[in-house]
């Protein structure tokens, strides 16, 4: 039912990109203007939002083996505390002891409260194209909107939490594979794009605190919420690297790495992109 | 962030779980390549071996692609030394297909299959024609290249090594090695060649 009404929404989304089209090209030089443009037309009704109650639900039905829910899950701010926990993920957590974000978090939560065996917990967490999004997904949407317009304050004062910086900058810089591309080729300059996409420079405050606050976000070219483990993912794939394990420390490293570059943002996520 | 840091680092006294003191030091290049390493897994035709980096890769990640004089040099240098020239000493093939090579985005990702005719997707950072206006910034526009130039041999030597092996002129250029990394073949960088160099392309119109 929710799915079929996020299909109807995307057809009319749909109706709106062609639209777009043929004003960019009548208007070649308002290209960017256009778009942003576009970007205010979709801001009128996100799909994610259909996504928070089913979120919402997964979250407190009990599941699982131990048929528990996850409400008694610690994002960092005490057991239960879920609003304004994502502004402050990836964190150490001493009984884990490990610095994971929030996805990470999500898995270790439905292993150690659901008993969930991890292997399943971490199988097949991005939905495919036109797929119901998955129950990470749904989760995420969830949490987060519960953050939305909490400021963003990823921790830097337990020794793990300053190597996850350190090795994720290391990874942010780390050219490799037959392209030659690292993450700064994309994202360390001003004003650089890829085609017509706008792509924010994480060596400047603002541009990094206004990319991370976006996301998890509603994808609307794939019909489909999108979460920052997915974000993560797919630009490896574009810069032609092998594939990151989902949660995997040198992920949860990177987001660190950009979430301490953001801080002092706003969070304003699930958005709508295009 | 900063201050935490040096608070941390000088004064321990950061008890976390009642344990004892705390103090940082930084993982070591070998320890942060040690998580990388796990952090990734094969997928298709993307294996983890394009996490071992090329003595370019190493040096330019590791000055931020602005490297000190010698290291430049050394690196312009080795690059300049794996530029193959046409075989048959023509430069220019067809811009008609050279169009659809740059605008074509695909090959080398885990999506692709080992037979994906890659692209070279010049579109994704530069303008080259008036016609298209969906293009990146990321590279200069190239869009009269051969208006600009000319098409003498010292240009059309340049534009193919670039091509080949960009490094031979820009140490840690951003642009991938189409020929050295066996991205695009020979005839395909032919076709690119008559995009950007012959007089009846688009890209000089």
């Amino acid at each position: 039912m929710i799915h079929e009404s996020a299909g109807a929404r995307r057809r009319l989304l749909a109706g709106c990109v062609l639209t777009m089209v043929s004003a960019v090209v009548a208007a070649q030089s308002n290209t960017m203007d256009e778009i942003a443009r576009y970007r205010q037309m979709l801001q009128d009704g996100n799909p994610a939002e259909l996504l928070i109650a089913r979120g919402e639900e997964l979250w407190k039905t009990p599941r699982g083996p131990r048929n528990a829910s996850l409400e008694q899950c610690d994002l960092g701010l005490g057991p239960g505390v879920v609003k304004g926990a994502y502004a402050r993920l990836p964190r150490y957590f001493a009984d884990a002891d490990q610095v994971l974000d929030f996805e990470g978090r999500l898995v270790y939560c439905m292993v150690t409260l659901q008993g969930v065996r991890r292997g399943d917990a971490v199988k097949n967490p991005f939905s495919g194209a036109g797929q119901r999004a998955t129950d990470i997904e749904a989760i995420t949407t969830y949490v987060v909107d519960q953050s939305r317009g909490a400021r963003i304050d990823v921790p830097q004062e337990h020794p793990k939490e300053m190597a996850a910086f350190d090795r994720g900058r290391y990874l942010f810089y780390m050219r490799g594979g037959p392209y030659d591309f690292a993450c700064s080729t994309c994202h360390g300059a001003d004003n650089q794009r890829i085609r017509l996409q706008d792509l924010p420079n994480f060596e400047k405050t603002e541009a990094a605190q206004r990319a991370f606050a976006q996301w998890p976000a509603y994808r609307v070219s794939q019909g489909a919420l999108r979460t920052m483990q997915w974000r993560i993912n797919d630009c490896f794939r574009q810069q032609r690297f092998p594939e990151p394990v989902f949660v995997s420390q040198a992920t949860i490293d990177l987001i660190t790495f950009l979430g301490v570059r953001a801080n002092g943002g706003t969070m304003d996520s699930p958005s709508i992109k295009r | 962030m900063r201050l935490h840091r040096f608070v941390a680092w000088f004064a321990p006294a950061v008890v976390v779980g009642g344990c004892a003191t705390q103090t940082y030091s930084p993982p070591t290049e070998e320890e942060t390549r040690a998580v990388i390493r796990a952090g990734f897994h094969d997928r298709g035709i993307a294996k983890v071996d394009r996490l071992n980096q090329t003595d370019l890769q190493a040096s330019c990640s590791k000055y931020h692609n602005k490297p000190p004089e010698d290291v430049r040099a050394r690196l312009q240098q080795a690059a300049g030394a794996t530029v193959k020239y046409p075989a048959d000493g023509k430069w220019l093939g067809d811009f008609k297909q050279g169009e659809r090579i740059a605008q074509t985005g695909v090959g080398l990702q885990w999506t692709d299959g080992p037979t994906t005719v890659n692209g070279g997707n010049c579109y994704a950072c530069h303008q080259l024609t008036k016609e298209e206006i969906s293009y990146g910034n990321i590279g200069p526009s190239l869009y009269q290249y051969a208006k600009v130039r000319g098409t003498g041999e010292d240009t059309m030597r340049y534009t193919w090594g670039k091509i080949w092996n960009t490094h031979a002129y820009n140490a840690c250029s951003q642009m991938p090695r189409f020929g050295d990394a066996g991205i695009l073949t020979e005839e395909q960088i032919k076709h690119v060649m008559a995009l950007l160099l012959d007089p009846n392309s688009p890209v000089n119109k």
